[in-house]
Formats: structure tokens, C-alpha cells, sequence
């Protein structure tokens, strides 16, 4: 079941569940790639979230009404969507500057919170916050923690950085009050311009542990 | 290839182009000028694409001197002050800068932001294929700073096109402020809708590219403050915890987890921006249906004077 909400002038929030589930996420990208297969006049973009899907889209040619009618054709259309791509990241958890810190309230070894990380199942959820951070679900619950206090200014990009039940990679020297626990040399902005984003949402991700001299030889 | 260079840049004058479109799914908005009417006008005073890159002026003003060739200019946005050497030109202005010249705008009665555009290709670095600032990474064109080089390739000299550009009275500051309700207003109480609604709101001086915090009645979300985070666009009226609105503007972040009251019609966001901190700014909230019919009388608008006067 959704609901269509109305957005200013010019978008339509379809929103599958108010809680996060993975139906519902499953939903939003069922409607998306239905959406980018099948656009309607005057549709500019569409934007995945944890339970809903936000369709932007010029006042000139469409309205609400017309634009919940297509999408609703779309949802009652059955299909199968394509089997998500799995992406490796790279990571060298060496000189991370929380781990100690997240194996001291996790009551675990460093190197027992490094198997948890590498043994998560990961999905790109949505993007958010910054170009390029895309948050990630299914951190074990071993290693669901609150953020930190207060956030920390300046952490630069390609940390591998955890909080609640989510992880990332950052891509922009920006504050936060996640948890630094590992380094990458795995770049979510590409710089190719025909591929500037690694990661689709709905992507699945797998962690690759990596030495410190490899981490220096690729970053 | 006509040579300016930056004799002085205040805070927040960057080059943008009409904007990075379509890449809100990868945490990008779309950027580009505060004021998209007054950049197209300023572009379409000297015939060029709508989607070239021009200089946004914010009220720190900016000062360029011309070092080499010649080009003309086009201002258009807000009431600023535009000199050129002692010459002291309209805010809305075609004109032609030459060798030896010095270009100054600075802050004048009314408005936050203007748009210099130039007859010819303003030399800037493109990010996802776009010149618009990302004003929180500074990807794209980027800020300037005295002393940068700015060059036109292919300039022109347009004799005929000089003289004042009509300033059109919606592109004066813009004190009442359509809005449709939610996507989240089903938060709110029918009394907070009905203050936000028709109580008058300040914009305070926490303002940039990203948006602007007002103060005004406090709106308190019930119960709301741990929704997922969901896509945000520019015109989103988010409120956090504090009780306090923010209006979402050209650099938004594209997703957030606090309730949206209401969202604000696109075209009224042009005349939103010129208000400065501390205007009074009121919302009247309309249906969507009401918002559509709006846009689509604004745009037929908009397209008559482009018609008019280019």
C-alpha cells in the first residue's frame, strides 16, 4: 500500500511504510527502475530513501494527479528487478583512529570488531548528507553504537566510518560523529564522468581487508 | 580570449551555471544561481544559452578588472550598485567592460543576490558536467578571491544590446510566500499549521546557499522527530526539534530525517531569496492543485518578458 503525497508544485513523495523494513525498501526500488524504464512527459528525476521515492517534475507538462496515476500503472505492472551488482571496498583498518574505542564498548578484541565489520552484509540504502555518501544498512549488531557526543570537524575522505546499525564512506572533508574505524582507497566519487558514482542504490557491498602498505601503494 | 582578474570577492560570490540537474539521487543538489529568474535574464540580455556560467554576486560584492580585450556584461538581480570605473551604472544593466576598466558591485537598497554575465564563454572547471558551486565542497566552478584570473573565451562586443534591462516588479524581494502543506504536515497540529500559515516569520541571519533559518511562532512537531530520512528538495520548510523552520535553498543537503511542514512553490523562491535577514516573509498555504495552476501562470509570464525584451 502507498501513499502519494503531494509536494509543492512540482513532486510527488510516494512513500511505501513509515518504519524502515526491507519490503519497503524493496518497494522503492521496485518503483524506481520501473520509473527510469518507463518515465512520463515532463519527469526530471527521482530520488531513492529508506521508504519512499520522491518523483520531481515540471508544473508545465504534468501535474500530481496524472503523475500518481502513472505511478500507480507502474506499481500494479509485476516484474522482477534485476539482481543488484556487488561492489568490493577496500579497507585497512591499521592506525584507525575509534577502533580501540568501539572494541572498548563493544567488550570485543580490535581484532574481533575487524571480523564483525568485514562479516556484515551490506546495501546501499540511499545517498545523503554529502555528493557521494551513501549509507550503507546491515552493520552487525555486534557493532551498533550511538554516535559520538558531539561530531569531530574535518575527517577527511575514504574513511570507512559506523553508527547505529549503518556504515559509509566518506567522500568529502566534512564533520561527523560517526565511528572512524577503518581507511579506504576504494573512491565513491570515481572522477569518471561516465560513472561518476560507484555505488546504485540497492547495491550490495563487500568489505576486502587490506594491508597497511597496500592501503599507502593505492591511496 | 578577454583577461579579468579578481581585484576583490566577498563571501560566497561564486560561478554558476543553471544548475547540476538530475543528480539528487547521489546526494547532489542541483546548486546553480539563488535567483534563477534574474540569471536567466542576465543571460538572455545578451543572447546567450540559458545554461551558461556566470558570476553570482552575493552581498559581499565583487570587483574585476579588465586586463586584456574587451566584453560585454550583463547585471540583472537585486538593487545593487554597479560601477563602472566613475561611471556609475543601473543595477539591472547592459554594458561593456574594456581594457584598463574596473567593474564594482556592491550591496544597494534591495536584494541579496545578482548575476554578472558576460557575451562569450566564462572560463570555469565543470563537475559532473556542470560549472554550478556545490557551495559545502566547493566542487564546480568554485568561489572567487581577488587576485583569480577569469577569462572569456570567444568574446564579444554587442553595441546595440547596451542600456537597462527592464526589472520586472516579481523580481523585487518577495514578503508573501506561497506554500503547500507537508509532506509531513500530518505532524503538526492544526493550530501550528494555521500559525505557520498566517503569523509573520523573520529570516534571521543564519542564511546561505544552503538555506535560511527563520524565527517567528515556534511549530512543534508531535512525535515526529525520528522519521527516516527521506529526499529533500530546495523550498522544503524542515523544523527541527527546536521548533524553529528552515527554509531549504540552492545547496541543500538532498536527504534529512526532521518533518517538513509545508514546502514552498518553486517560483516564489526567486523572489524569497532577495529578502535579507530580519524581512518579514508570511506563507499562504495553497493546495497542490492551486500550486500547479500558479506555476504554469508564472512561467507563461516569465516566457512574455523574455519575448518582450530580448
Amino acid at each position: 500500500m502507498a501513499f502519494y503525497r503531494p509536494v509543492a508544485d512540482h513532486a510527488l513523495l510516494v512513500e511505501f511504510g513509515t518504519t524502515i523494513t526491507d519490503a519497503a525498501h524493496a518497494q522503492v526500488l521496485a518503483l524506481d527502475k520501473a520509473l527510469a524504464a518507463k518515465p512520463f512527459p515532463g519527469f526530471r528525476e527521482a530520488i531513492p530513501a529508506f521508504v519512499n521515492l520522491l518523483v520531481d517534475f515540471d508544473p508545465v507538462l504534468t501535474d500530481h494527479v496524472e503523475v500518481a496515476s502513472h505511478l500507480r500503472g507502474l506499481a500494479d505492472q509485476t516484474h522482477t528487478p534485476a539482481a543488484p551488482a556487488t561492489r568490493e571496498v577496500l579497507v585497512c583498518y591499521e592506525n584507525a583512529p575509534d577502533l580501540d574505542e568501539v572494541a572498548r564498548q563493544t567488550g570485543m578484541s580490535s581484532e574481533a570488531v575487524i571480523a564483525a565489520h568485514l562479516s556484515g552484509d551490506y546495501r546501499v540504502f540511499l545517498y545523503g548528507f554529502a555528493p557521494g555518501y551513501a549509507y550503507m544498512g546491515g552493520l552487525p549488531e555486534t557493532l551498533r553504537l550511538d554516535r559520538k557526543p558531539s561530531p569531530v570537524r574535518g575527517v577527511p575522505a575514504g574513511r570507512v566510518i559506523i553508527a547505529g546499525a549503518q556504515c559509509l564512506i566518506t567522500t568529502l572533508t566534512m564533520p561527523t560523529g560517526w565511528w572512524i574505524i577503518g581507511r579506504t582507497p576504494t573512491r565513491v566519487l570515481t572522477g569518471d564522468e561516465s560513472r561518476p558514482f560507484l555505488f546504485d542504490v540497492g547495491d550490495h557491498i563487500h568489505f576486502r581487508r587490506i594491508s597497511l602498505g597496500d592501503y599507502e601503494a593505492l591511496a | 580570449m578577454t583577461h579579468l582578474r579578481v581585484a576583490f570577492a566577498g563571501p560566497h560570490v561564486t560561478l554558476q551555471d543553471a544548475g547540476r540537474k538530475g543528480m539528487m539521487r547521489f546526494g547532489v543538489p542541483a546548486s546553480g544561481p539563488m535567483d534563477r529568474k534574474a540569471f536567466a535574464i542576465a543571460q538572455a540580455a545578451l543572447r546567450n544559452p540559458p545554461d551558461m556560467a556566470a558570476v553570482e554576486v552575493s552581498l559581499g560584492g565583487v570587483s574585476l578588472d579588465c586586463v586584456e580585450g574587451a566584453v560585454t556584461f550583463a547585471v540583472a538581480g537585486g538593487g545593487f550598485i554597479v560601477q563602472k570605473g566613475a561611471e556609475r551604472l543601473g543595477a539591472w544593466q547592459v554594458n561593456t567592460l574594456r581594457a584598463g576598466e574596473r567593474l564594482v558591485i556592491r550591496p544597494g537598497p534591495w536584494g541579496s543576490w545578482t548575476y554578472l554575465a558576460f557575451a562569450g564563454h566564462l572560463q570555469a572547471p565543470l563537475w559532473l558536467g556542470s560549472a554550478a558551486t556545490h557551495g559545502p565542497s566547493g566542487l564546480g566552478g568554485g568561489k572567487l578571491a581577488a587576485g583569480q584570473d577569469v577569462m572569456i573565451r570567444d568574446a564579444r562586443v554587442l553595441p546595440g544590446s547596451e542600456g537597462a534591462i527592464p526589472c520586472p516588479v516579481w523580481a523585487r524581494p518577495r514578503p508573501l510566500i506561497h506554500a503547500v502543506p507537508g509532506p509531513q504536515d500530518r505532524f503538526f497540529s492544526v493550530e501550528s499549521l494555521e500559525d505557520f500559515g498566517s503569523l509573520p516569520f523573520q529570516l534571521t541571519s543564519a542564511y546561505d546557499r544552503m538555506g535560511v533559518r527563520l524565527s517567528g511562532p515556534a511549530l512543534m512537531p508531535q512525535g515526529a522527530l525520528s522519521i527516516p530520512s527521506e529526499p529533500i528538495l530546495r523550498g522544503s520548510v524542515q523544523v527541527a526539534g527546536d521548533g524553529l523552520a528552515t527554509v531549504m535553498l540552492a545547496d541543500h543537503g538532498t536527504t534529512g530525517g526532521y518533518p517538513k511542514i509545508a514546502t514552498v512553490v518553486s517560483d516564489d523562491l526567486d523572489g524569497f531569496v532577495q529578502l535579507r535577514p530580519k524581512d518579514a516573509v508570511r506563507f499562504k498555504l495553497i493546495s497542490p492543485a492551486q500550486a500547479v495552476a500558479l506555476a504554469r501562470q508564472r512561467a507563461k509570464a516569465f516566457q512574455d518578458y523574455l519575448a518582450r525584451t530580448s
